[in-house]
């Protein structure tokens, strides 16, 4: 059923979709970074497409059945009908797998994974082959029925052709002799593009769902960032690509080149992949090489936890096998890209450093404000430099965040929320007073806006966005306008507008799928606690304030003790008491800055952005509103045509058919749209899942840090005022 | 004076120690252990607050004591109040740290230390009323005893201002300056001191709310938020071992710092009161100075008398009061001392056991894989 719901979907979106969707994409990043070498053979993928899909079934059944052969059509065969043979691949991966662990020990690619979590990588790598087992028949099954699909994906891939092998060959080369790859290369780009190209179609969209879920997407990242280039990682990424392929290669080729056959394939179908989104993505952040491996990585990655999806998702595989595979073709180019670029940012997170300086105010009275330097330091290729400072005032920041989430928030992204302006705090920078207070705010929003723009260029779409680029580097901003709305009550009267927006719909919408409608609940219920324990970090704060304080005040009157002590042994222990006790309420005070900076504004930060996660349901409820509308509209229609027909008047039956095409368009659109969108979200929330327990890790350890940190002082201090309290005599 | 001696064998002030304390309605009982000086002997009497009483107004109206006036009296904590209506912020204000700790340990604490001091001194310690404090089966506190000076004291309370009376000599002048000025400060330390405590007491509080609350937070049903449980999980074990360092802190700090402040502003307190006594006595002399001055020669015998009785009683109050003094001042340095030692080498271990657990919680987190 699955099935054909996939092979019946597939056909038509993928068309339109590349036309609609990628062609501005090529439009508007080609203008900012000029020409990829894919670029030509994307367009004419796309010139090509159309005729294809329109006698569907029968030119893709030539080209399937000419093409690759006997080498393809056998061995797909075999894999679907004989479990046995893809036992035996499964197992025969299990060996590339542990083939792989060898390389990347030697290469001491491992060495960091392993580090993290002792067994975790060969345990995890060997348990993905494992799960793809089970899930291998079906997936060729989507294969073979959604043949348009493959086979457009074919001659997208003959297309480039070329520049595949030559980038397949390069790493073949170092482990792998000669003629084996002469052998092998040629078949293998020909058959398994074809067959990668049609299963990744369909499974594609579907690992971008669930990107982000596992573990090992964390241990493949680190060796990819170490060394891109080693041969190693495009075995390794490949490998688990797709077993299907595999298995053909496997059960056709000798044992012994079946390993290689397994990589070729895999790789070719990375190939083919990339060179449909390189083509969409020329911001020039990675070479065509790692573009290939980081594609193949990802696949990798959310190939597990894809099928244990599945797996779970047993009991109703329709909804989500249509889901998936209607939004493949929808949302394949974009979301790809991203996925590169948040491998790419998890891989390293020094490619792009942002920091939020000297805060300085400028001007006087009223029309005062403060201005922050914002310095950025990358390697990112989509930048002019490595390096570069601009000046920005509040207010750009609120306008960047305007911008992008008038762009991404309705397509479902979560678009990470500025600080919110404060009248009051920044009437008193205003105003000029030099009390604590007023410069425990100005911190208190550099640090905010910091982790602000930290957060945006962390994900991987809204740093593609133009406007982000020209927030870092263009020198002169025009000024933010209407940001007012964004002031203090009005953000959270936006924010809490949308909350109850989606509230509201999520009673007239009858969930298709659980998985959102228990997400929301978790982020309702997580939205409270946070609350809750916000409030709790809060009193925390202010009793330690309270705490330092007093033992200020302590201080104060035991040097006064000691200054009014007689006995001077006596006297001058309390007056080193005095100084202690000094030292301790500076510990207090950092400790209290710290609850509140690690604490308190982390839970802050997601209080907000829990808003924003909860407006991107929103968009998803909307989407889905749209897409009701429609069909209701479209019934509406139909009834009308059959109105028509029974009253018999047919100048007007011409009219109402042409509009009943029109809404049929329409709801379709509208359907992927709603497809696009909750795929977006499930990454989206799972993104923020991984980003939260992320940041959380980090900022306990900072705590931790800064709690042992005042309590080595503390020894300090006592020890020193042991020998002083004994002298006293 | 003699038989005092003879009678009663001193009680060995290190022996004496409130061992247990018992609450029966509003009345709380202390038991008791000391051993006579001259024999290993234990001996256990239960005591309630009123035979303490006993004891503080038998020891300030002793007759036979020349040169009482003089004697810095041990401070006797006052009464406690273990009902419930009465608010813990009431009980704070009127006992400070004694109505701090569990089961008024640091109550107790204060009373063992007051029987001891009583035991340790010169004249005191040689008090009929002490030693059948110590021994008596029955409770010495309820045959109330005659009233003491103290009734005579509240009297001569309401002249207040012999307190300004300027003094003839130039040590007890300095003395009654410097005290009056050293109780103060001490005050102050102390209610300062309390409010860190309070303050630290708070924030275990504190912590311990959010500790539990992150135990809330933890998703169970959701098997891809694992981690971040584990975060939270780990994040609450480390509030809880601050909220156990505040507790602990603050312990160190009731019992030893704290104790030691409200002892010594009790004491200044105390030795305050005897230089009223003797200032007292002063005004009295030189009252009884003016008036065998003025006296008529038919009284002029009996005025001069007068003089002469109060001025050798002055003399004698006068030594007995310096001599006090000068052990005060070694016996409160020695005292402060001690608790200054304790405290710190508390607080340090104190510090050091969290910071190892501290230490083992960073490591456990860095461990995480998220």
């Amino acid at each position: 059923m699955k099935m054909a719901a996939s092979s019946e979907r597939s056909p038509p979106p993928f068309p339109e979709s590349e036309e609609q969707e990628l062609e501005p994409d090529l439009e508007d990043e080609d203008s900012d970074e000029g020409a990829d070498i894919f670029t030509g053979g994307m367009l004419s993928d796309v010139v090509m497409d159309p005729p294809l899909p329109t006698s569907a079934s029968e030119p893709a059944k030539d080209i399937f059945s000419d093409a690759p052969a006997d080498s393809f059509n056998d061995p797909l065969n075999k894999t679907s009908a004989e479990p046995e043979k893809t036992e035996s691949t499964g197992l025969s991966k299990a060996q590339v797998v542990s083939l792989v662990d060898k390389a990347a020990d030697d290469e001491d690619l491992f060495s960091d994974p392993l580090g993290e979590s002792a067994a975790a990588p060969v345990t995890d790598t060997k348990s993905a082959p494992l799960l793809d087992l089970g899930e291998e028949p079906p997936k060729s099954d989507v294969t073979e029925k959604t043949a348009s699909a493959a086979v457009k994906e074919d001659v997208s891939a003959e297309v480039h052709k070329a520049s595949q092998n030559d980038v397949v060959s390069k790493p073949q080369k170092d482990i792998f002799e000669e003629p084996l790859k002469g052998t092998v290369k040629e078949p293998a780009t020909d058959v398994f593009s074809e067959p990668t190209g049609g299963a990744a179609a369909v499974n594609k969209p579907a690992r971008a769902d669930l990107f982000g879920d596992d573990d090992e997407e964390d241990l493949f990242k680190e060796p990819l960032g170490a060394v891109t280039k080693k041969p190693q990682v495009p075995l390794f990424t490949e490998e688990p690509n797709d077993i299907f392929t595999e298995a053909k290669a496997g059960s056709k080729a000798p044992s012994d080149l079946f390993t290689e056959e397994t990589f070729t394939a895999p790789s070719a179908a990375a190939a083919a992949k990339p060179s449909v989104n390189t083509g969409s993505k020329t911001n020039g952040l990675h070479s065509d090489e790692e573009d290939l491996f980081a594609e193949a990585t990802v696949e990798l990655s959310l190939d597990s936890p894809h099928n244990d999806k599945r797996k779970r998702e047993a009991a109703k595989p329709s909804v989500p096998a249509s889901t998936l595979s209607s939004s493949a073709s929808t949302s394949k180019p974009q979301p790809k890209t991203l996925e590169e670029l948040e491998e790419e940012e998890n891989e390293d997170k020094f490619d792009l450093n942002i920091s939020v300086t000297n805060p300085e105010k400028v001007g006087d009275g009223m029309n005062a404000y403060m201005a922050y330097k914002v310095s950025t330091q990358t390697t990112l290729s989509m930048f002019r430099s490595k390096q570069f400072v601009v000046r920005r005032r509040f207010s750009d920041f609120l306008g960047l965040y305007e911008k992008l989430s008038e762009k991404h928030a309705q397509n479902g992204y979560i678009v990470p929320p500025p600080p919110e302006k404060s009248i009051l705090g920044m009437t008193k920078v205003k105003v000029g007073k030099e009390d604590p207070s007023s410069a425990e705010f100005v911190e208190r929003r550099r640090a905010a806006l910091e982790r602000y723009l930290q957060r945006v260029v962390c994900h991987p779409s809204l740093l593609q966005d133009p406007d982000v680029r020209e927030f870092l580097e263009k020198e002169e901003l025009p000024r933010a306008v209407g940001t007012q709305a964004l002031s203090g009550a009005g953000f959270l009267k936006m924010i809490n507008k949308a909350t109850d927006a989606v509230s509201k719909m999520t009673i007239k919408m009858n969930e298709s799928d659980v998985w959102f409608e228990e997400k929301l609940q978790e982020v309702e219920s997580e939205d409270q606690q946070l609350r809750k324990l916000h409030a709790m970090v809060d009193s925390l704060v202010i009793h330690r304030k309270e705490l330092s304080m007093n033992t200020a005040m302590f201080a104060k009157s035991v040097a006064m003790l000691g200054s009014s002590e007689d006995n001077t042994a006596l006297s001058r222990a309390l007056s080193q008491l005095a100084e202690v006790e000094d030292r301790i309420e500076q510990l207090h005070q950092d400790q209290a800055s710290n609850d509140f900076f690690i604490f308190a504004e982390l839970l802050a930060d997601y209080i907000r952005l829990l808003g924003a996660v909860r407006a991107c349901f929103d968009q998803r409820m909307k989407a889905w509103q749209r897409w009701q509308d429609a069909q209701n509209m479209l019934q509406k229609k139909r009834e009308t045509e059959a109105k028509l027909l029974w009253a018999n008047k047919p100048d007007k039956l011409q009219q109402a058919k042409d509009e009943i095409v029109e809404w049929e368009a329409k709801v379709s659109q509208y359907e992927r749209d709603f497809e696009r969108v909750s795929a977006t979200v499930r990454k989206e929330v799972i993104r923020y899942e991984k980003e939260k327990t992320r940041d959380f890790k980090k900022q306990i350890i900072r705590y931790l840090e800064s709690l042992l940190q005042s309590q080595q002082q503390l020894i300090k201090y006592w020890e020193a005022f042991l020998p002083e309290a004994k002298a006293i005599a | 004076k003699g038989s005092n001696e003879e009678s009663a064998p001193s009680v060995s002030a290190n022996s004496i120690k409130i061992t247990d304390i018992t609450q029966d309605g509003e009345t709380l009982t202390f038991a008791i252990t000391s051993q006579k000086s001259s024999s290993s002997a234990g001996v256990c009497v239960f005591r309630t607050y009123e035979d303490f009483d006993w004891l503080q107004q038998s020891l300030l109206s002793q007759e036979d004591v020349p040169g009482l006036l003089g004697v810095i009296f041990p401070p006797l904590p006052g009464k406690p109040l273990p009902s419930t209506s009465f608010t813990q912020a009431k009980a704070l204000k009127q006992f400070g740290f004694l109505a701090l700790g569990d089961e008024w340990k640091i109550y107790c604490k204060a009373l063992e230390l007051y029987l001891q001091q009583v035991a340790a001194h010169t004249t005191l310690s040689k008090s009929k009323a002490l030693s059948s404090f110590f021994s008596s089966t029955e409770s010495p506190g309820k045959h109330r005893g005659k009233k003491g000076i103290f009734k005579r004291l509240s009297h001569v309370m309401e002249e207040m201002r012999k307190e300004g009376h300027k003094d003839v000599d130039k040590f007890f002048q300095s003395e009654r300056d410097s005290c009056t000025h050293l109780s103060v400060l001490f005050k102050v330390s102390t209610e300062k001191f309390l409010d860190t405590v309070l303050t630290k007491q708070k924030l275990a509080v504190a912590c311990g709310h959010f500790s539990t609350s992150l135990h809330l937070v933890c998703n169970h049903d959701n098997p891809a938020a694992v981690t971040f449980s584990k975060i939270c999980l780990k994040l609450s074990d480390i509030i809880e071992a601050v909220k156990v360092n505040f507790e602990k802190v603050s312990d160190n700090d009731v019992s030893s710092m704290g104790l030691a402040l409200d002892l010594e502003s009790r004491y200044q307190e105390a030795k305050k009161e005897m230089l009223f006594r003797r200032t007292c006595k002063l005004v009295e002399l030189e009252a009884a100075n003016r008036n065998s001055e003025r006296a008529k020669p038919n009284k002029k015998a009996i005025m001069e008398g007068v003089q002469k009785a109060t001025q050798k009683e002055f003399n004698l109050i006068s030594s007995v009061a310096k001599k006090e003094i000068e052990q005060y001042h070694r016996a409160r340095v020695s005292v402060l001392r001690d608790f200054l030692v304790s405290w710190c080498e508390k607080q340090l271990s104190t510090a050091q056991e969290t910071s190892a657990l501290f230490s083992q919680h960073l490591e456990a987190c860095r461990g995480f894989v998220v």
